[in-house]
């Protein structure tokens, strides 16, 4: 098997940054119904960055692949650096290619912690929102 | 028994050695369909029921014929066949003609094994009339349990799959028909898993509605049937209004055709109608009781190649429709199915369209393999011995 493939299988196997946060700042659940995807996002936020993160999910190992990468990646970053993330930022970290049926799977992390950063600001958004920025 | 490789040779999307076992979604199509609509294009197309010209006649003729072919295939009457997209819209235009006409204290009675075409709009009909809406369960094989007890005076409508498209389970129609007669309702069947696989008369099983699609059966898609009793569609409103559904129209009042047409409004799907037709006469060529008895052969030689793998789960009865519904350890479906499709063979992975079912059954996906006449025994080995590999491949 493709050494990508492998990486992600790596990833869905023994995935560093799964598990639960007691008391966390950002807590969202997003899922995907048509596949049976389900990613919960929870963070730690001091001063707009990151402390700590955390996943905890159900569905196929580009999902759950996609989000242990992804938690790996926003430590320490701000929550502004986070709205930025392309959706293509998230095809390469998982390094293989993503046709138009697997994108939702790929994205369903990322999407959920760009949610409930959003929500806590106090805006409601939806993936159509979130969608707009696979064309950057 | 079927000779399944020279049924191969007669579909040219299998002749790059695809392994196509997703047939329980949509079947492939033979050549005999495909120049059939060919011929119909080249040569005769024109609007049915309108001319008087050659090829307006001849279209008609085709037409009208498929509906005495479908009619033949179910035993019913020609008049009794209403031409439809699919499963869905047939089972729509009875929750819309009749279901409206629900009242409060009326009940619509589904079972949790309904596709989301049986599921849905009485769901929603329920809502819009205020009417109850009953779920049957399933019993822990994937039976129907204690249907009686959900059938009661204030019944009006039962409206029951056939077969899972899930479990593959077959339900014991005949009896719940029955009961649903006895307490003066309305029996509605989705045969969208049964049709293509067996002999089904709808005198035999005196239901009021048999819903069932095109594709499955080797038509193409956009074609579905809906048969219902003369008596009842009679009584019926339309369901669409406009061309060919009208006998007179006046400025102020609009007198409705005679069945079918009444509820066939505007131009209809004629390809459809002819390539369903084509595909009837295929299976019709070939005997139902043989495609059955084939697709059953397959199915058990498939269950028992998969005991070889340990901590596979296979869901729904022993006895069952061509089909199996399958989970391995906490392989995701999508990636069994992305897998085998490296392999070039195509399974099913998802909710099925039946969420309530496979939210039931404590997944929110499953992976699904079915079969057809044209799969062989090297179709199943390929499968199974992908799937080993996909376990060695995942370690699960």
């Amino acid at each position: 098997m493709d050494i990508f493939m492998e990486n992600i299988l790596d990833h869905w196997r023994n995935p560093r940054n799964s598990g639960s946060i007691k008391n966390p700042d950002i807590s969202f659940f997003d899922n995907n119904p048509l596949c049976g995807d389900e990613i919960k996002m929870q963070l730690i936020i001091k001063d707009n960055i990151i402390q700590e993160v955390k996943f905890l999910g159900r569905g196929c190992s580009i999902s759950q692949a996609s989000a242990d990468l992804l938690s790996n990646f926003v430590k320490e970053k701000s929550l502004e650096e986070i709205k930025n993330i392309k959706n293509n930022q998230i095809i390469e970290m998982l390094g293989i290619p993503i046709g138009p049926v697997r994108i939702k799977c790929a994205l369903l992390a990322l999407f959920a912690l760009k949610k409930g950063i959003y929500l806590k600001e106090g805006i409601k958004m939806e993936d159509n929102d979130l969608n707009g920025n696979s064309q950057n | 028994m079927l000779n399944a490789d020279k049924i191969k040779k007669d579909f040219p999307i299998l002749k790059n050695r695809l392994v196509y076992l997703d047939n329980a979604a949509t079947s492939q199509k033979p050549y005999q369909v495909i120049n059939a609509i060919k011929d119909y294009y080249e040569r005769y197309n024109a609007n049915v029921h309108r001319g008087v010209y050659k090829i307006a006649v001849e279209a008609t003729e085709k037409y009208e014929e498929a509906h005495s072919v479908v009619a033949k295939f179910i035993n019913a009457f020609p008049n009794e066949i209403i031409f439809t997209r699919n499963t869905t819209e047939s089972i729509n235009l009875v929750a819309y003609s009749l279901g409206l006409k629900l009242k409060k204290d009326d009940e619509v009675v589904v079972s949790l094994m309904e596709h989301h075409s049986n599921f849905v709009p009485w769901q929603q009909i329920c809502k819009l009339t205020g009417a109850k809406f009953k779920v049957i369960p399933i019993d822990e094989k994937g039976n129907l349990k204690d249907y009686e007890r959900y059938i009661t005076k204030n019944t009006k409508i039962v409206s029951i799959t056939h077969a899972s498209n899930v479990l593959g389970t077959i339900n014991p129609i005949k009896e719940i028909i029955n009961l649903a007669h006895e307490n003066g309702a309305i029996a509605i069947i989705d045969g969208a898993q049964t049709v293509p696989h067996f002999s089904v008369d709808v005198k035999d099983l005196d239901c009021d509605f048999l819903a069932f699609s095109g594709h499955k059966m080797l038509a193409p898609m956009g074609i579905g049937v809906l048969y219902g009793k003369q008596e009842i569609l009679k009584s019926m409103k339309p369901f669409n209004y406009g061309g060919d559904m009208i006998r007179e129209v006046k400025i102020n009042e609009t007198i409705f055709n005679d069945l079918p047409w009444k509820f066939e409004a505007g131009t209809p799907n004629v390809e459809g109608a002819i390539g369903l037709m084509e595909a009837i006469k295929y299976l019709e060529k070939l005997g139902m009781n043989n495609v059955y008895a084939y697709v059953q052969y397959l199915t058990k030689y498939a269950l028992e190649r998969l005991k070889e793998i340990p901590n596979i789960k296979v869901y729904g009865p022993e006895k069952r429709n061509g089909l199996i519904s399958f989970k391995l350890g906490r392989l995701h479906p999508h990636d069994a199915s992305a897998f085998l499709d490296e392999l070039n063979i195509a399974i099913r992975g998802g909710h099925m369209c039946a969420q309530p079912l496979v939210n039931s059954l404590g997944e929110i996906a499953v992976a699904r393999v079915s079969f057809y006449i044209y799969n062989t025994k090297e179709d199943v080995d390929k499968f199974v011995d992908g799937l080993k590999k996909a376990k060695g491949a995942f370690k699960v």
